[in-house]
């Protein structure tokens, strides 16, 4: 199990920008629980079973909008006192669990345990687990362990622990193939992988796969682009397994997805003409579609409150390609190799910040009274009582954003905050 | 380790917050990591409150697990004090934060706060959101009553002077509580009382130092004030009223409960809304002996019983609660019913219950929403666990003559109408009547796809298909298919009942084979 990752890295000096922010206080984000929200949608015969408390619960309950799905594919075994006291055996609840849950759900093919809170300050550990219970049920279901916990990841980092639990588990493959790295809606990722194939790139593969017996292979031969910035496990993983990552911006606007399926087309020799013929149709409705929004957001003010670590690729996508003016870029935390490319793309003197003191960086937004703040639910009512337009940071992961033609529609969540301001005379 | 899909309720501190956030001028510092503050979504989103809960979350990480996290907890007691300048303190510690035991009692001590702290044990491996509340309510109350002040003399200077309550119970996030406390302050004035307090929600420390000079105490939420008021009844020999105002009958023993502790008469002039006609309007002759089943907070659900039955004349088929605390009233209730009671925070359980007692309306929490959206039941929400949608823009009361009102228009509105229930059953293959129709008045439902796990509302087409495949002998779980076929004609609300009714007839009379006959033969025994 990981232990707090991402933070081993942040002593080293900024690279590109200079004056990054680090603060320690009060944070006010996810654990990387929440990401079991959209992972147990995305790999559709997979189980997530929080190893937790009532609170873990509550968590992902609440998170998911309050009960929208019948029955998800996740639930929490809820450590209880007897657990703790040492008149149950911790293991030995937890095999019973599993077994009343696979028996109540034959299709689910893939189980992760997911660590929390409690079951990390127990020290309960969840591969010894995972190994005991393997050895009963594969090949069946094959079960994993991730950490989601709220002292050691933050929000999407559970997205990162959860693929890097099944980077170990890929078959080798030699072939020469392209992995999307990133769990993405269905429709983009059909859309990016049809675009990759368009450019003469053989093998695209999509890490994770929709269905746990269909995940990719890898190897010497497999070279990745993250999909999503929040993925530094996971690209340790692919790179210890031989994969080969190329660095891009984020596919996020007309640019960054055009830098990013270009990094791909040189990594796999596609000639320039070929690649300009390709993008050049849907690069053009990307613009045509940011077209629209420029009006309403060029020049308007905007504050990143610390939140999914998209805040850097998105506020690069806001201020070059819409002409946003950045008051502050905060994030849980900022993974420079991953963001290398981003960070020298922001306007010179940025102001970012990483990390949180929630009540500080309350302050400065008052003082600086953007014209947009993106911020988490639990702050979002409060600004706006205070005459504050927000946009809430959670849309913008269960929203289909990546890509040429979602281009507008990530404008149009920036703007629509700002349009609904001025529609309303209430 | 209990395996949990859904919870009713949160752990113990989303209690404490309940009550915290319901008040003005106290701050409560909780030990937690950076994931807990999730929390408050529950009040910014749900509740749509417009500003921050008052909670400063310590937000400790795995590295601070090594060194100190007792110092980063006294750095965060100690900037919220600066920072929010609170009458008053609570500090406690959320699940995780119990296992590493720092103790925020002893350390909070240590500190010389310049303002008063509580210190809250909520143990959160064995209690649960409503026990905090409670706990936490009583906590404060218990600490800051000021023993000195009571009641002033009932006749002052200007002759006697009016009578004086506290109400005892609502916090944020409460199912109508902001109603309730408006409709019940409205129904007190009518009845010449005051209100001394409302308490937690709306109360600073200071008000609470003041609880003592009401003459008497309203528990209006058991779950959340019953502790505070036996407290106070001992120290301030106040007496409770503990009659819980939701329904007609219900206010009206509230009415006379309260002027015999006011020391008032009952007065005979009070508006006690249309409910009562509503309910013995010819109109609603055809809400007589609908099956109907409840599941909420113990006080909420055993109060829908009475109203459903004495008041709308239901049939209640199912009764019970979540919270273990109330179970005691919850079975004593459900002997009166006849009805076996649930006592379960296991919503998979709830589930199965409901699915077995194939009732025409379910009065449930959001979770029994959902069940009842599964099994295609029409559905009304009487208790929390909340939702968004539990917090409407207009006054929507559950207590009070006008909460009888609400409960009347909410409850009778999902079913099927009367007029329309008689034209279902005689044109049953029309085909605009189909099941998939549902309720005409409920337009939204119309095209909701029938959900294939309900066993006890199967799709028509599922029966048409066998009608035209099979010839009439072939038996199908003991039917015919002539007799599915015949089950298929009955309407969709009533259907999963004629199927139990004909399944237990058959086998308590022997029957193997069920036919189109063995279901006539049912529903003639088993007429009402």
């Amino acid at each position: 199990m990981s232990s707090a990752g991402p933070a081993s890295g942040c002593d080293a000096p900024p690279v590109g920008v200079d004056g990054i922010l680090r603060e320690r206080g009060q944070r006010e984000v996810f654990c990387g629980l929440t990401g079991i929200i959209w992972l147990h949608r995305k790999i559709q015969d997979a189980f997530f079973l929080v190893v937790g408390s009532r609170t873990c619960a509550h968590l992902l309950q609440s998170a998911a909008g309050v009960m929208v799905f019948a029955e998800p594919r996740f639930g929490t075994a809820i450590i209880e006192e007897k657990d703790l006291a040492g008149l149950a055996d911790a293991n030995e609840e937890l095999d019973r669990v599993v077994n009343r849950l696979l028996a109540r759900r034959p299709d689910i093919k893939l189980l992760f345990l997911v660590g929390s809170c409690p079951s990390e300050v127990i020290k309960l550990d969840l591969s010894r687990a995972a190994q005991r219970l393997n050895s009963r049920f594969l090949p069946n279901v094959r079960v994993l362990n991730y950490s989601g916990s709220g002292i050691e990841t933050t929000f999407t980092q559970g997205e990162d622990a959860c693929l890097s639990a099944l980077v170990p588990d890929l078959a080798f493959s030699s072939e020469k193939q392209l992995m999307i790295v990133g769990s993405l809606p269905d429709i983009v990722e059909d859309q990016l992988t049809r675009l990759l194939g368009d450019l003469g790139i053989g093998k695209v593969v999509s890490l994770p796969a929709r269905k746990a017996g269909q995940m990719p292979g890898v190897g010497p031969n497999t070279k990745y682009l993250l999909a999503q910035p929040f993925l530094a496990e996971t690209g340790t993983a692919l790179d210890k397994r031989g994969a080969e990552h190329l660095p891009a911006l984020f596919p996020f606007g007309a640019e960054g997805t055009t830098a990013w399926l270009h990094a791909a087309a040189q990594a796999f020799g596609v000639p320039e003409a070929r690649f300009e013929q390709v993008i050049a149709g849907p690069r053009e409705r990307a613009r045509k579609g940011l077209a629209l929004y420029r009006e309403k957001l060029a020049g308007k003010r905007i504050f990143f409150m610390p939140d999914s670590q998209l805040e850097v690729p998105l506020a690069r996508f806001l201020a070059g390609e819409l002409g946003m003016e950045l008051v502050e870029v905060g994030t849980p935390y900022l993974h420079k190799g991953h963001l290398i490319d981003e960070l020298a793309a922001l306007p010179p003197g940025t102001m970012i910040s990483e990390g949180q003191d929630v009540d500080k960086q309350l302050d400065r937004v008052r003082a600086a009274r953007p014209d947009l703040t993106v911020c988490g639910l639990g702050l979002a009512n409060p600004l706006e009582k205070e005459g504050l337009s927000t946009k809430w940071a959670i849309e913008l992961v269960f929203s289909p954003i990546h890509g040429y033609e979602q281009a507008g529609d990530l404008a149009e969540l920036f703007s629509r905050p700002l349009h609904r301001r001025d529609l309303l005379r209430v | 380790m209990q395996l949990t899909v859904w919870t009713y309720e949160g752990p113990p501190h989303v209690g404490a917050m309940r009550v915290a956030t319901g008040m003005r001028d106290l701050h409560y510092v909780l030990h937690a990591p950076q994931g807990d503050t999730y929390a408050d979504l529950l009040f910014t989103m749900i509740e749509r409150r417009d500003h921050r809960p008052p909670v400063t979350y310590t937000t400790f990480q795995a590295r601070d697990l090594g060194k100190d996290t007792a110092e980063l907890f006294k750095t965060a007691a100690r900037d919220a004090y600066d920072r929010f300048q609170p009458q008053a303190m609570i500090v406690g510690s959320s699940c995780t934060a119990e296992l590493i035991q720092d103790d925020p009692h002893g350390l909070s001590l240590t500190m010389g706060l310049p303002c008063p702290v509580i210190p809250l044990e909520l143990p959160s491996y064995s209690r649960k959101e409503n026990w905090g509340a409670s706990e936490t309510f009583y906590q404060i109350v218990r600490t800051l009553a000021d023993k000195e002040r009571k009641p002033l003399p009932a006749v002052g200077e200007n002759g006697p002077r009016r009578p004086r309550a506290n109400l005892l119970g609502p916090t944020a996030l409460g199912f109508r509580h902001r109603d309730d406390v408006a409709e019940i302050t409205r129904l007190l004035g009518d009845l010449g009382i005051d209100v001394n307090l409302v308490a937690p929600m709306g109360s600073s420390p200071a008000d609470i130092a003041g609880i003592g000079e009401a003459d008497f105490n309203i528990c209006l939420y058991p779950e959340i004030a019953a502790q505070a008021c036996s407290w106070l009844e001992r120290t301030f020999r106040q007496k409770t009223v503990k009659t819980v105002p939701i329904g007609l009958l219900a206010t009206r023993e509230f009415v006379s409960e309260v002027c015999a502790v006011a020391g008032l008469p009952v007065p005979t002039d009070l508006d006690q809304g249309r409910m009562g006609w509503w309910s013995r309007s010819i109109d609603s002759t055809y809400l007589t002996g609908k099956r109907v089943f409840i599941f909420g907070d113990g006080t909420h659900a055993v109060a829908a019983a009475r109203v459903a039955s004495e008041e709308l004349g239901f049939k209640v088929v199912g009764l019970g609660c979540y919270n273990r605390e109330f179970a005691r009233e919850v079975r004593a209730a459900a002997e009166k019913y006849g009805v076996e009671p649930l006592i379960s925070d296991d919503y998979l359980a709830v589930e199965e219950a409901i699915e077995a007692a194939a009732p025409e309306l379910v009065l449930g929490t959001q979770m029994e929403r959902h069940i009842a959206k599964r099994l295609r039941l029409p559905c009304a929400v009487i208790s929390a666990p909340v939702h968004v949608q539990d917090f409407p823009a207009r006054h929507s009361p559950q207590m009070g003559f006008e909460g009888a009102n609400v409960l009347f228009d909410t409850w009778v509105h999902p079913l099927v109408m009367g007029l329309e229930e008689h034209l279902l059953t005689m044109f049953r293959e029309d085909f605009e009547f189909s099941d998939a129709a549902g309720p005409s008045h409920l337009g939204g439902h119309a095209s909701s796809a029938p959900a294939a796990a309900a066993s006890t509302a199967e799709p028509a087409g599922e029966v048409a298909t066998i009608e035209q495949s099979a010839p009439a002998t072939t038996e199908i779980g003991g039917w015919t298919s002539e007799a599915l076929a015949e089950l298929g004609k009955i309407p969709f609300f009533v259907r999963g009942k004629a199927r139990r009714n004909t399944e237990r007839y058959a086998s308590e009379h022997g029957v193997t084979t069920i036919t189109r006959d063995t279901l006539y033969e049912a529903k003639s025994h088993y007429a009402r």
